[in-house]
Formats: C-alpha cells, sequence, structure tokens
C-alpha cells in the first residue's frame, strides 16, 4: 500500500509538467502568434508593454527555450497578466479559488446525500415504483443542462415565489467580513455575524443544490448497485434472524459495507463538479474561479484562459490523488490483509 | 409467431421501457434533424414576429429578442447539435480506440507515451480544457469541434485499452499467434471483433453528454457564433432576457429530452448486458 | 404429548411469485421438536427445508406466501406482526447459517456482533457490560483468548472459528430454540465433528431445543434424536433416529441411507439415488418421488400418498411398511 502512494506521488510532478506543457501548446496556437497570448490587443501599441512581456517570456528565443522559461515562471507562479483585471493571474486565480471550493463542496454535500438516499431507497425498495421513481429523479439530473436548471430555479424560486435569494453570495447591500478563508460561510462565523451567516448559507443552497444534483444520478445508480449486492448477502439475513429492525439492518450493516466504493465515487465526481461550477457560478454570479474563467474565455484574456485550466488541472490532480489513496487506505481487505 | 410488437420485444427481455423510450426520444430528435424545415413554417433566421412575445397560438414557444420565433430555432437547433455530437463522437472513437488499441496491443515506448498523453489530456477538467482550447483556436463551431475532440478521444483510447489488454490474454488469441497470424492481422481479426461493446456503450450514452458540451461552450460565447440557432447559445440569449422565460425554455427542454434520451438508452443497455443489476 | 412441543409446524406451506405465476416450495410440512431435544430435517438442496423454517420464523422475502401453521411456545408465528416476531428472532429463537465467513458482517468487529445480538433485545445493558458478555460467550464456545478476539474482524478467524462465533451470537440471550441451517457444510471434516459437540454442548447445558437442517444424513447420526425427511417440500418420512436407520420405510430414506459412505464395507462404487430432484413448480404429477424411485407402481404416477403414522414412526408412501427387521 504504501508503494501504491509512493508511486503517485512521484508520478504527480510529472503529470504537473504534462499540464503546463500542454498549456504551452496552446499558447503557441493563439491566433497565431505567440504574442497574442500574452500581451492583449490594446497594449500590442504600446512598444514598451511589448518589450517587457517579449523579455519576460523569451519570444525572441527558440521554441524549447521558450518552453524552458515558460516552466519556468509558472513554477515560481508567474502565469502572466489578466488582460481583463491588469493584474497577475496567479493572483486572480489564487483570490477565487476558496469561492468555487466553498461551492464544490457544498454541492457534493448536496448532491453526495441526495444520491446516497436515493440509491438506498432504489435498493431497498428494488423494482417497485419508489424505485423507478428514484432512477428518474437521478437520470434527470444528470441530463438537465446545469445552466439551464439553474436559470429554472433562479426563476422559480427567486424571482416568482421569492422564496430564496438571488445571484451572488451574500445581500448586495450587506458589508462584506473580513476575508479570512475566503470561504464565505466561515468568515463570517469568525467575525462573529451570525445573519451574516445565515445569509451566505441562503444564498448557498440553490447553486449548490444545481451543481449537486448532476452528481447525485451518478451517485445513486452506484450506490443502488452496490447495495443491492450487500442486501443479498448472508450477514443480512443473520442480522435480520438476531432481530435487528430494517433500518438498522440498511443503515448499520448494509451502508457500512458500501462506504468504500460510495466514497471513491464521490471523489471522482469532483471532476465533474469543477466543469459544471463554471457554468453554475456564471449563473449565480459567483465570484470564484468559473466565472473568472468564462470572463476570461469571453474576452479572450488568454493568460487567465491558460491560468485557471493550469489550476483547474492541478486541482483536479490532487483531488484524484486523495480519492485514490484513500480509497487503497479504507479498503480493509487492503489495509488488514 | 409472435407479432413483432412493443409488448413482445418486452416480454423477451429484449427492451425495457427505459430503453423503448430513450429509442423513441432519439428518434424523434433524429427525425426533427432531418425534417425540421419541413416541420415549422417559420424561418430561423427571420424577424417574423414581434419581440419578446410570450407564448400564442402563432408562436408556440414565442418570440426572442430579434422576433424569431423560438420553436422553430429551436427545432433547427437539432440540426447543429446532433451532427456536431455524432461527428466528435465518431473522431474521438476513431482516434482514441486505434490509439489505445495500438497502445495495448503493442505496448513498448510509444504505447506508454500514449498513455502518458492519455493521463495528462484526462487531469483537466474537461470543461475547462475545451474552453481552454476554443478560446486559443477562436469562436466558431468547427473550433468548437475540434477541442471537444481533444478532450473526448482519451476517455476511448483508455478504454480500449483496457479491452485489447484483457482480450490479449485469451487462448484463441494465443491460437492465432501460434498459428503464425501477423501482428496486424490478430489485432484486426481476433482481438478487436470483442473489444467494441462496451466502447459502443460508452459512445451511445457519450453523444448525450458531447450535445451538453457542446452546449455549454455556446453558452459561454466559445461554440456558435449568431445568428446561428444553436440551443446553448439560445440559452444565454434567454439569460439575458430573463424575464421572458421562453427563450431560455425551448432549447433548455430539447436539451434535457435528447440529453435523457440518451440516458435512458445507456442505462436500458446496462440493465441489458448486466441483469443482475436490476 | 401431554405438554405443548416447544416448536411445531402444522401443515406449513410457502409459495413464490407473483402475478398469478406461483410456485410451492414448501407443500406441507409437519414437524416438532421439544426442550433439549435435537430434530434433524434432511433432505437434497432446494427441497425446501430451510425455506421453511425461514418462512416461519418471518425471515422470507416479501414474494413469499406462507400459509399453516408455526407455534413456538403455544404463539402462532405465522400471520404475527413483524414487530412481535422481531422480538422473538435472536432472543427466543435464534439461527446459525452454513457459510460463516458471509454470515458474519466483514466490516464490523466479532465482539460488536456479538454485543449488538445482546443490546438489540436488552437495550438497557450498557455496551461495556454486552462486550463482557460476549467475552464469556465466546470463552463458552472454546475460542481461546476472547478478550483480544472481540475486537478482531471476521476475516482474521477460521472458518470452524467463524462458526463458533455465530453460535455464541447465537446462544447470547438464551435462547429456547436454535435453527442450525447445514452449520457444518462449508466446514473441513474434522471441523465438522468439533462444531457438532459444540452444539451438542450446548444443547445440554441451556436445555435447547435443536433443530439442524442438513442434506448429509450422516452429521445427523449421533447428534439427533429424531429426523424428519423431507423431499420436494414435504416430509416423507420422520421417525427417531435409530429407528430411521434400522427401519427405513420411505424409499427415498433408504436411498439416502445407502449413499452414506461406510469404510467398514467394500464397494466398487458409491451409491447414489438416480435423477434429480424435480425442479420448483414442475412437478411429477402423483407422488413427488415416483420418477426416481425403484419401486415406483401405477398408482405413484397417478395419486399423491398420504402420510402413513405407525406411533412415532411415520412415512408418506403408498407401500410404506414398518418392516420387523432392519432393512440392512
Amino acid at each position: 500500500m504504501i508503494r501504491y502512494i509512493l508511486r503517485r506521488l512521484i508520478t504527480m510532478p510529472f503529470l504537473v509538467l504534462g499540464i503546463i506543457t500542454l498549456a504551452f501548446l496552446l499558447t503557441t496556437v493563439t491566433k497565431g502568434d505567440p504574442l497574442a497570448a500574452i500581451v492583449s490587443d490594446r497594449q500590442m501599441n504600446d512598444p514598451e508593454a511589448v518589450a517587457a512581456a517579449k523579455a519576460r517570456w523569451g519570444l525572441d528565443r527558440s521554441l524549447p527555450e521558450r518552453y524552458l522559461i515558460y516552466v519556468q515562471n509558472l513554477v515560481t507562479g508567474d502565469m502572466g497578466t489578466s488582460f481583463i483585471t491588469r493584474r497577475p493571474v496567479a493572483q486572480d486565480v489564487m483570490f477565487r479559488l476558496p469561492a468555487t471550493m466553498e461551492l464544490v463542496i457544498a454541492a457534493m454535500i448536496v448532491g453526495s446525500t441526495i444520491g446516497i438516499s436515493l440509491g438506498m431507497l432504489a435498493a431497498y425498495y428494488r423494482n417497485t415504483p419508489i424505485d423507478h421513481l428514484a432512477r428518474f429523479f437521478a437520470l434527470f439530473g444528470s441530463s438537465i443542462p446545469v445552466f439551464w436548471l439553474g436559470l429554472a430555479l433562479l426563476y422559480v424560486f427567486s424571482v416568482k415565489w421569492g422564496i430564496l435569494p438571488g445571484p451572488g453570495r451574500l445581500d448586495p447591500r450587506a458589508a462584506l467580513p473580513p476575508r479570512v478563508t475566503g470561504f464565505m460561510t466561515i468568515d463570517t462565523l469568525l467575525a462573529g455575524n451570525v445573519k451574516l451567516f445565515a445569509d451566505a448559507l441562503w444564498h448557498l443552497i440553490l447553486p449548490a443544490f444545481v451543481l449537486g444534483w448532476a452528481v447525485a444520478g451518478t451517485i445513486s445508480r452506484l450506490v443502488r448497485a452496490n447495495m443491492l449486492e450487500v442486501l443479498d448477502r448472508e450477514f443480512i439475513l443473520t442480522a435480520r434472524s438476531k432481530g435487528a429492525g430494517e433500518l438498522r439492518v440498511v443503515i448499520r450493516h448494509a451502508l457500512r459495507n458500501t462506504l468504500v466504493p460510495t466514497l471513491t465515487v464521490i471523489g471522482y465526481s469532483f471532476a465533474y463538479l469543477l466543469t459544471g461550477a463554471v457554468l453554475t457560478e456564471t449563473i449565480f454570479s459567483w465570484p470564484g474561479m468559473g466565472s473568472y474563467a468564462v470572463d476570461a474565455a469571453r474576452g479572450l484574456d488568454f493568460p487567465a484562459i491558460i491560468g485557471v485550466t493550469i489550476v483547474g488541472g492541478v486541482v483536479f490532480l490532487v483531488t484524484n490523488l486523495i480519492t485514490d489513496v484513500a480509497y487503497v487506505i479504507a479498503n480493509p481487505r487492503v489495509r488488514l490483509g | 409467431m409472435t407479432a413483432l410488437t412493443l409488448s413482445s420485444l418486452r416480454r423477451a427481455h429484449w427492451i425495457s421501457l427505459p430503453l423503448a423510450i430513450g429509442f423513441a426520444i432519439v428518434l424523434f430528435w433524429l427525425a426533427v434533424t432531418f425534417l425540421a424545415p419541413l416541420m415549422t413554417s417559420y424561418n430561423p433566421l427571420d424577424m417574423v414576429g414581434r419581440r419578446l412575445q410570450a407564448p400564442s397560438w402563432e408562436h408556440w414557444l414565442g418570440t426572442d429578442a430579434l422576433g424569431r420565433d423560438v420553436l422553430s430555432r429551436t427545432l433547427h437547433g437539432a440540426r447543429h447539435s446532433l451532427p456536431i455530437a455524432v461527428v466528435v463522437v465518431t473522431l474521438s472513437v476513431g482516434i482514441g480506440a486505434a490509439l489505445g488499441a495500438i497502445s495495448g496491443f503493442v505496448g513498448g515506448v510509444f504505447g506508454s507515451a500514449i498513455m502518458r498523453l492519455v493521463d495528462v489530456t484526462l487531469s483537466f477538467p474537461p470543461m475547462l480544457l475545451a474552453m481552454a482550447v476554443a478560446a486559443s483556436l477562436g469562436p466558431g463551431l468547427e473550433n468548437a469541434t475540434v477541442a471537444m475532440i481533444i478532450v473526448w478521444w482519451p476517455v476511448y483510447a483508455r478504454l480500449m485499452r483496457a479491452q485489447v489488454l484483457e482480450v490479449r490474454e485469451r487462448e484463441h488469441v494465443e491460437a492465432a499467434i501460434a498459428a503464425g497470424a501477423s501482428k496486424p492481422r490478430v489485432l484486426l481479426k481476433h482481438i478487436l471483433p470483442l473489444c467494441w461493446t462496451p466502447v459502443l456503450i460508452s459512445a451511445t450514452m457519450d453523444l448525450g453528454q458531447v450535445i451538453l458540451l457542446a452546449a455549454s461552450l455556446s453558452f459561454i460565447g466559445l461554440g456558435a457564433t449568431p445568428p446561428t440557432p444553436e440551443w446553448g447559445s439560445m440559452i444565454s440569449d434567454g439569460a439575458s432576457q430573463f424575464y421572458s422565460w421562453w427563450v431560455a425554455f425551448g432549447p433548455g427542454l430539447a436539451i434535457l429530452t435528447i440529453v435523457l434520451g440518451f440516458n435512458f438508452i445507456g442505462d436500458g443497455l446496462h440493465d441489458y448486458f448486466d441483469p443482475k443489476s436490476k | 404429548m401431554q405438554q405443548e412441543p416447544l416448536f411445531s409446524v402444522q401443515d406449513l406451506r410457502v409459495s413464490f411469485g407473483r402475478h398469478g405465476h406461483h410456485f410451492e416450495a414448501v407443500r406441507g410440512i409437519s414437524l416438532h421438536v421439544d426442550h433439549g431435544e435435537v430434530l434433524g430435517i434432511v433432505g437434497e438442496s432446494g427441497s425446501g427445508k430451510s425455506v421453511g423454517m425461514l418462512a416461519a420464523l418471518g425471515l422470507q422475502a416479501k414474494t413469499a406466501r406462507v400459509q399453516g401453521s408455526a407455534k413456538f411456545k403455544g404463539q402462532e408465528l405465522v400471520g404475527m406482526p413483524r414487530r412481535e416476531l422481531r422480538k422473538l428472532r435472536g432472543s427466543r429463537v435464534a439461527m446459525i447459517f452454513q457459510d460463516p465467513l458471509s454470515s458474519l458482517n466483514p466490516v464490523m468487529t466479532v465482539g460488536a456482533q456479538i454485543a449488538e445480538a445482546i443490546l438489540l433485545h436488552h437495550p438497557e445493558v450498557s455496551k461495556k457490560a454486552a462486550l463482557d458478555r460476549a467475552v464469556e460467550l465466546l470463552a463458552l464456545v472454546a475460542i481461546p483468548q476472547p478478550d483480544r478476539r472481540i475486537h478482531q474482524y471476521p476475516h482474521e478467524f477460521s472458518g470452524g472459528m467463524r462458526q463458533r462465533v455465530m453460535i455464541a451470537m447465537a446462544v447470547a440471550n438464551d435462547p429456547d430454540l436454535l435453527i442450525a441451517d447445514e452449520p457444518t457444510t462449508a466446514l473441513d471434516v474434522t471441523v465438522q465433528a468439533q462444531i457438532m459437540d459444540v452444539l451438542s454442548d450446548l444443547r445440554k447445558r441451556l436445555n435447547l431445543g435443536l433443530i439442524l437442517i442438513t442434506h448429509d444424513l450422516g452429521v445427523l447420526a449421533g447428534h439427533a434424536d429424531r429426523v424428519a425427511v423431507v423431499y420436494s417440500g414435504e416430509v416423507v418420512e420422520q421417525a427417531s433416529i435409530d429407528d430411521l436407520f434400522e427401519r427405513p420405510s420411505h424409499p427415498y430414506t433408504r436411498g439416502l441411507i445407502a449413499s452414506i459412505p461406510d469404510m467398514a464395507e467394500e464397494k466398487d462404487r458409491l451409491f447414489s439415488i438416480e435423477g434429480s430432484p424435480p425442479p420448483l413448480g414442475k412437478l411429477p404429477g402423483g407422488c413427488a418421488f415416483h420418477p426416481r424411485c425403484p419401486q415406483v407402481q401405477a398408482i405413484c404416477r397417478t395419486t399423491a400418498p398420504v402420510l402413513r403414522d405407525f406411533g412415532g414412526h411415520s412415512a408418506s408412501c403408498h407401500f410404506a411398511t414398518l418392516p420387523t427387521e432392519s432393512a440392512a
């Protein structure tokens, strides 16, 4: 097991290098002119800015040299300057990352809860209308375009019924709490402002649900399949013969045996959540990495696009690694065997 | 001789209800792809009515901000989304399966190199990578198509390689090699035919996912350019016309139904090949 | 019988299926067990021997239809509300199953599982007290170092020890009746004997009524007091064990006895009953055993035999008689 972990840790830097290389290749194909990937149209007319950019990225050198400089810059945290915000991309991304993390984590909680519950219901009431309904609900969630669902729910819950707040992380009139972690929920708590904390939670509900419903489908399918297999096993009969009630049998005995693959799938759905976050943030005006990427894409802000892509890739890589390792650790046969 | 009816197929356990519904939906949209011009009298690109009209008898799904008929644009949207999805999946499968099969069969440095490329590409969240590639290449549906192929082919490469690795160990392959068959022949005639099933099932389900991805790209402006009636960009228009809900309703419903259709097919195929999980 | 038997089953029927397609797995079984008595139920796989007992305790699938009567200490189990049945299960009536590896929850410690059996019926007991009792129980079934063992997982035990754990769990609440469904089938021959000894020992100590379900008549020899032979969902013969071996009245029983490998005799081939049991739902007409019976007659094909009672020994065959000498 240790060897597996070590092996994964060692290949990590190479994969990161691969990510950087791929990103570099993208900059070379941008509009046919590598300069266009670094200097905005406006700046093109400014000879000083152009000269500075050329120096920083070695544009006058050969391709391999440019690559090395690129990697070097990236490793030291220099991802270029955003055309739109005029700030270093690295700074922008780091500033907006926590908002995305908050949304994705909330979505994972919502999605897992829905997915596990639906999967359990579907397995326990196998082949009854409840099963079919649960499966349909899950399928529906993974078929509906996230951006459309967000719009639709915003319209219904916020505009028409006024139950849930509109886009954004907080009431636009509220004063932001001092930024500690970048997580609105945590920061408001740390500032001792309970009302603001509630507001932050309230604003989190809709986007988290929209994003989470999508992964709930995948999770529920897996939980259902696993539960079906487990519920057929002999120890379930033993538990019943001991006099255990159905709820106890399902939760204490069956569910605990499906935990490991379920957690794995939850970990892997992180990828889908990152993807969906891009669109969800746009709809809900959530100031995270996703909406940053969208603004960058719309505005052809190449340093920002590439920057977000690299960071997204690294985050994705790390979460996959954590999930893989956690699976190996948690699997009692591997752990104790 | 029982009639070849829906119920007879169901009783023979060939198809289940979700599978049937899925097929029906997909067939419907296939028909729309070909017959859209015949199904609606309005030209999707022309202004045919007052702007932002709510759904009415003349315009079943209302009109958008430029006075175009939403229903007609929705139906015509299929003529863009479906062919693109088919192209993306076909080429991704073609490239990915080929590379994956070679990598699995030949192995060696070349095989490893391919797999490293696959690993790196799959390290990106698909949407972000697609966005980055599409942005670098410039707006337009063709570039978006290329971006999607770049994002998707590694999936099939990995899948095909796993299949080839497994089938390679089977006895009839050993027998063929022992009988003197050349390597390409072994791969093509003995290994590949057994590898196709999971790839095909995956590809079928991915058609829906590609449609979603294409719509997402168009939504943020990286796919279709106006005035093309592509569903994603139509929803984007609808987002700016928030209070005229019908503008986004048509295309959204279209995407939902067709992806649901493909998901039903996928689910049905899963049940068919693994009835234990029913 | 003057007093009420501990557990008695009368004409129990269990059928499965839905929407008009039913098949009967158990077609009318009657038997009984007393305190301290061991009843063996022997039959081939699929004969319905386990299905009947599971159904009596309400452990069958929801699609099963149970009819007839199953009385435990005078209380009717068939039709009893689930909550009441649950109170009996694990406390007054306990079951152990064939494969202890899959019968124990792999992700729970052995101690936790035994403690659960106790806490389910005695919620007032503290967790610590339950675990202490678990240690006692493991000692009772002769598992060494029980205080260490309760913290281990099932896969850390050997097959025989796992079955002892199952037994310990089953007797945790001092039940009156223990139903053992093929308890030794998955174990090595040497371990089988050990487990049977454990069961016998417990039976004597706790005055348990014990039902031993098995397909191997040999296992019952030396352990059972009475035996019920089951074929195709019915009891075809019931007698005390000695009487069964000495004077088997049903051709199937005779076949079973002949199939037991006997080390003392010299044989070229092992005897086995011709043919195989009919699939559920596709029973031959008349006597269910007639296609395989060496003494089949015309009547056997058309008419189902009735149970003939010879006072303590009953058999269901048109030609059942109690021979005056033992059938060798």
